[in-house]
């Protein structure tokens, strides 16, 4: 691929940033949304953050894991044990990320 | 002639600063991911400066991770394009949700927003504003999560593309990002449709994550969203006592 090529794909990449984002927000005029799915655009982030999170817990390579010996899991509930515990996301990704290095340079797993 | 008083600058509304506050939780997973998606970028071949041009300027992690391998092998310019287009898909979702907020703007302040319009500004101002209605202070509000959220992800992925694959993987850095998306859920499960609608939406993108293109977050969104009103319309309302005329 040539510069000029690679440039014009970042380009246009980068307009599709824009275009996605701002795809509701364009119009002058507000579009007709049914009364049912303004209610439910409140579960959209929620499932949307969990989208990317459960695979990322839960999936090695495309699979289900089939081990306890996954350092990730012990990682999660040190993770999820801090947030109940003290609230803060800095210390959730702190504790959750002590321990998947503990688990994984200390007991390989 | 008398000069008008500007309207103070708008990093000095509160909420502005607060806006950068409530993101300072998350920035260091969003610096994790950064730094990762600079790595990837540096080791996909692509030249370094475009690499750096698609940093400052796309600034949409998964679409980028997802065209590189597409750039570097040559793919047509459509087929990168329609990737990118799929992947940001649910950003398609979120716009609907930020016109209930941000409407009133003109247009050029609109896109303006939407262009740094990233998930996590989304999750804060929702909770910042729970009730969506054009609010004055939920402008500077997003702006200071802006000034935050955008610097955490571009330095550590222009240093990404520095620092190449010098960091070795099993530091485990990604998970870094996945447990603060991990921590950011939690803050919004707090009742019994939202953790329903997060298990479903958890169940979902696992039994579809073959799909191609990230369809399989889009999946999981509708999924929760029809799960969520399923229970909204369901619940019983709660009996109002009858007055008392005796």
């Amino acid at each position: 691929m040539s510069l000029g090529e690679g440039v014009l794909a970042i380009l246009g990449l980068a307009f599709i940033t824009l275009f996605t984002r701002s795809f509701f927000l364009f119009p002058e005029r507000d579009l007709p949304l049914p009364a049912w799915l303004e209610q439910g655009l409140r579960y959209a982030p929620l499932a949307a953050l969990v989208a990317v999170v459960a695979p990322e817990v839960v999936l090695t390579q495309g699979r289900l894991i089939t081990t306890w010996m996954d350092a990730r899991l012990p990682a999660v509930l040190a993770a999820t044990a801090w947030f109940y515990w003290r609230r803060g996301i800095l210390g959730t990704i702190l504790a959750g990320t002590a321990v998947l290095l503990a688990f994984r340079l200390g007991l390989g797993w | 002639m008398d000069v008008p008083n500007l309207p103070p600058p708008m990093w000095r509304h509160p909420e502005f600063a607060r806006g950068a506050r409530d993101m300072t939780g998350t920035a260091l997973g969003i610096a994790a991911w950064g730094l990762l998606t600079g790595i990837a970028m540096a080791k996909s071949g692509l030249a370094m400066p475009l690499a750096v041009l698609m940093s400052l300027l796309v600034f949409a992690g998964s679409a980028q991770l997802a065209a590189l391998p597409l750039l570097a092998g040559g793919a047509p310019l459509w087929v990168i394009w329609a990737t990118a287009l799929c992947v940001n898909l649910r950003f398609v979702i979120f716009s609907a949700g930020w016109r209930r907020y941000y409407a009133d703007l003109p247009r050029a302040s609109r896109l303006r927003m939407a262009y740094f319009a990233a998930d996590l500004n989304y999750v804060l101002v929702m909770k910042r504003f729970p009730k969506p209605a054009p609010l004055a202070e939920s402008v500077p509000y997003f702006w200071g999560g802006v000034a935050l959220n955008w610097p955490s992800w571009q330095l550590p992925s222009l240093l990404g593309l520095w620092v190449g694959d010098r960091i070795p993987p099993q530091w485990g850095l990604g998970f870094a990002g996945t447990l603060a998306l991990l921590g950011l859920t939690y803050s919004l499960l707090h009742d019994r449709s939202t953790w329903i609608a997060a298990v479903v939406a958890g169940a979902a993108a696992v039994a579809t994550f073959a799909l191609p293109l990230k369809l399989n977050i889009l999946v999981a969104i509708a999924a929760a969203v029809v799960v969520g009103l399923l229970i909204d319309h369901s619940t019983p309302r709660p009996v109002v006592p009858e007055e008392d005329l005796t």
